[in-house]
């Protein structure tokens, strides 16, 4: 999923944070016995912007729209606080072999304008979801289905100044992988074995839709009516550029059920107003922080801010195509950049203690994450070790000075910070040229990225869809990934990736993910940098918000005094 | 003056083509794919992107995208913007809100900056003209942005007498701590153009006829003095109208208000290019019949001017 820009600079906060248990010395509030009565009926309010998307769950990858789904909707699994998954709308999810799965789905459970949801709805909703006609952008999620080729197949035109037009043209209306057997069963055939497939059944892409949505796409995303834990207020609940309220679903009998009357999500175009709503509790709850307050809400909110680790993380890439970083004196020197980082002071000094140096190309919310694989130690501050091996590399090849070493990104957000220190740790221990190589916006720098045409190395991040180590290798790293814009491409790296995905335990795909991090940690595509962790803060009318595995707020779990 | 006024009227039609063109191509030469960025680190399919692309033109080359855009204008269709709502149905949420927000400005700082600006020129020098005059310079010396925390932290947060922010369903009332912050700068304008005009005009002829005629005090002052003292004040009154509508981009930050500026610097960070020439258009609409008003008041205040030769 994506994380729109500012709540990328602003929002994230750090798990240094453990440390801060309300010890704020009693601040002047009026709150009595805590925790125990709430009002289950009253609305909270919580910060929130306008959607980008229509509100169907396949045509929202971006947080605003994302959270507002993901109340409406409820799928087959869902996820707890620590990312576990937990059966909602399924019976069971069985497989033996990892590619044939069968799926039992509860039956009884209605959408809130009365529809049944069965086996077939499932199918429905993700064929549609699927077809490339349909242009939903979260279609990739089924590409591990058999028979998703055909249903999402294209065709790519180029005209006669070379530009390339890729129009959709489905082959098939349905995935033939995917049968709804009966009322109460799916069947699912992968194209190959997938030991984590199961995992991303709570993603917001395998909700079910009712058949209004598959008949009118566009007017059921104004007017989304869902099986969740939430419905929409009314016809036209969503206003524009303001609001969008939601009120508790009766009927919900899942695992999220609404502890408050309903959500009413306010929309602000910036963070800073929001928490000043926050501060005379004219607003419940909001999970993006003004850069100005990530020193100061801990005691501007003492006892009522949370701050958890998320599964987000960034990266320092360096492109394939860059000849200083070629060949054997490339590989030497990518692991002197790494060594030339000083992660630790970073987080602490501009980060305010509000990110974690990063471990592992995977955060360690993330099932499965092992700490110290082999090669991780190029994640540790080692002046002398960088400065060793950049010249063992001049050796090899001497390293083209001619241009200083640029490290592209937009500056909004707070970036330029933290990549003028990164710099100059490259000038201090390496003794070569490095500057930001500044963008105003973020498109800028992803065009470049896409069409290859940066000279230096640059900056990503990465927000897990759903928790698990694949989906922070797999897309990103893997020869020809959705995000693999720098093409990087090893086949043993893809090839323990298939091994992974092919494993019939857990255990066993997780011992295949952290192999394949190996490979990453020899070829050092990109360095890892830092884990991120979101902080939140509550007004005086809730008694206490929660974030989930991703930095989301189970909006759900939250109760009104 | 019906000559006049048309005149003034088909004068809109080359401002209107110089602006929107303009800012069209500045929009235009942004660098950048506009649809792509909507979608972050993780891109959907490519099929998703060219078909967005081509539904908003933006694979065509600059004429041809300008003249669909004036097409689209004139059959009162402005198309949709890139969440795929109708730009003309988000027009209509943000003006109202806007207008609103700007006569509330307009009105505290015509009523107080012409009054503060009466008494202040009619006794020139005395404690009352001194103060508002150090007090003025302040207001202009601070910036914006910087009344608007301040008051906002004020009496949003610290006294509770208003919301600190506004956001939905924004009122006359909700509006009113905006509309003091973005007034106040041309506020301290209009007192101080007031007071300059009116403390000359106190030495006019027709000022000493008319209190050598007998009539009172008030009368001199309010028909003689002050009518004739405004021209100038009416003149920066008008201009401003046009910036309080298009230029209130902090002052609406501050305060969350779902309006013009706020929208505008949505579809800048965006690169929506129809969103922002559409709510220019409409500005420059404003400027245009703004400055055609001030122009007709001059006649009503000051008789000696003629519009038809």
């Amino acid at each position: 999923m994506r994380f729109t820009r500012t709540s990328k600079a602003l929002g994230i906060v750090a798990i240094a944070a453990l440390a801060l248990t309300g010890c704020g010395a009693g601040g002047g509030t009026t709150e009595g016995g805590g925790d125990t009565a709430g009002d289950p009926n009253k609305v909270i309010t919580a910060y929130s912007n306008e959607p980008q998307n229509p509100l169907l769950p396949a045509a929202t990858n971006e947080v605003y729209g994302g959270r507002v789904v993901e109340l409406l909707f409820e799928g087959l699994r869902t996820y707890d606080a620590s990312g576990k998954p937990v059966e909602a709308l399924a019976e069971s999810i069985e497989s033996a072999d990892a590619q044939n799965w069968t799926i039992k789905v509860k039956q009884g459970q209605k959408f809130t304008n009365g529809e049944e949801i069965t086996a077939k709805t499932f199918v429905d909703s993700w064929n549609f979801a699927a077809n490339s006609k349909n242009l939903q952008i979260n279609s990739f999620f089924f590409e591990s289905i058999a028979g998703y080729e055909e249903v999402s197949a294209v065709t790519e035109e180029t005209s006669a100044d070379g530009k390339k037009t890729t129009t959709p043209a489905p082959t098939a209306e349905t995935m033939s992988g995917l049968v709804a057997t009966d009322d109460s069963t799916i069947t699912v055939k992968l194209a190959q074995p997938e030991a984590d497939w199961s995992l991303r059944l709570g993603y917001s892409a395998f909700f079910p839709l009712p058949s209004a949505a598959l008949a009118d796409p566009k007017a059921f995303g104004e007017n989304p009516v869902g099986n969740g834990p939430y419905k929409m207020e009314k016809e036209g609940a969503w206003v524009h550029d303001q609001s969008i309220s939601l009120v508790k679903n009766p009927d919900y009998t899942g695992p999220r059920e609404a502890k408050n009357g309903g959500v009413n999500f306010k929309f602000y175009t910036d963070p800073g107003p929001a928490y000043t709503d926050l501060q005379s509790d004219n607003l419940d709850v909001t999970d993006v922080l003004p850069s100005n307050a990530l020193k100061t809400y801990t005691t501007d909110f003492p006892d009522r801010n949370a701050t958890k680790a998320t599964a987000t993380n960034s990266t320092l890439n360096i492109p394939g195509y860059n000849p200083n970083f070629q060949g054997e004196a490339g590989k030497l020197r990518r692991q002197a950049l790494s060594y030339a980082i000083n992660r630790e002071e970073i987080c602490k000094v501009i980060f305010n203690g509000t990110r974690t140096p990063a471990k592992a190309f995977v955060p360690p919310v993330i099932e499965g994450f092992e700490e110290g694989i082999k090669g991780s130690e190029v994640l540790t501050f080692d002046a002398a070790k960088a400065k060793d091996l950049w010249e063992q590399a001049e050796k090899i090849q001497p390293y083209d000075d001619s241009k200083p070493l640029q490290i592209a990104s937009n500056t909004d957000g707070g970036n330029k910070e933290w990549i003028d220190a990164v710099a100059n740790g490259f000038k201090n221990n390496l003794g070569i040229e490095a500057e930001i190589q500044p963008f105003a916006k973020f498109a800028e720098v992803l065009n470049l990225r896409k069409s290859q045409e940066l000279p230096g190395l640059t900056r990503a991040g990465w927000q897990g869809d759903y928790p698990s180590l694949y989906n922070f290798l797999g897309p990103i790293w893997a020869t020809n990934a959705s995000s693999n814009y720098e093409k990087y491409t090893n086949p043993e790296f893809d090839k323990l990736l298939q091994e992974g995905l092919a494993a019939k335990s857990t255990d066993e795909a997780n011992a295949k993910f952290n192999q394949a991090q190996e490979i990453l940690f020899e070829d050092l595509p990109g360095l890892p940098l830092w884990d991120q962790a979101r902080a939140i803060v509550w007004s005086n009318n809730v008694v206490k918000a929660e974030t989930g595995w991703n930095g989301g707020i189970r909006y759900f779990d939250i109760t009104a005094k | 003056m019906v000559r006049f006024i048309l005149r003034r009227l088909l004068q809109v039609i080359p401002v209107f083509i110089g602006t929107t063109l303009l800012v069209y191509y500045m929009v235009f030469a942004l660098p950048g794919d506009p649809i792509a960025a909507l979608f972050g680190d993780r891109q959907p399919p490519q099929a998703v992107i060219d078909t967005l692309r081509s539904q908003y033109h933006l694979d065509e080359p600059f004429w041809v995208q300008y003249g669909l855009f004036l097409q689209n204008l004139f059959t009162s269709n402005l198309g949709n913007d890139f969440t795929g709502q109708p730009i003309s149905a988000s027009l209509a949420r943000v003006f109202p809100v806007t207008a609103m927000l700007a006569i509330e400005a307009l009105a505290i700082q015509a009523i107080f900056g012409v009054a503060f600006g009466v008494f202040a020129g009619l006794r020139r020098g005395g404690w009352f003209d001194s103060t508002v005059l150090v007090a003025s310079l302040v207001v202009i010396a601070v910036p914006t942005f910087v009344l608007g925390f301040v008051f906002q932290l004020v009496f949003g947060v610290q006294l509770g007498w208003a919301k600190p922010t506004v956001g939905a369903n924004a009122d006359w009332g909700s509006l009113l701590l905006p509309a003091v912050v973005l007034g106040l700068v041309s506020f301290a304008y209009v007192l101080r153009l007031t007071r300059a005009s009116v403390s000359e005009n106190m030495n006019a002829d027709y000022v000493r006829t008319a209190t050598a005629k007998g009539l009172s005090r008030p009368r001199v002052v309010l028909a003689h003095i002050l009518r004739n003292s405004l021209i100038p004040v009416v003149t920066y009154l008008g201009a401003n109208l046009g910036g309080l509508m298009g230029g209130a981009i902090v002052t609406e930050g501050i305060f969350n208000v779902p309006g013009v500026g706020n929208k505008l610097y949505q579809a800048v960070l965006r690169s929506e290019g129809p969103t922002i020439v559409s709510i220019v258009s409409v500005l420059v609409l404003v400027f245009v019949v703004a400055n055609l008003l001030v122009d007709l008041l001059y006649a009503w205040l000051d008789p000696r001017i003629r519009y038809d030769q």
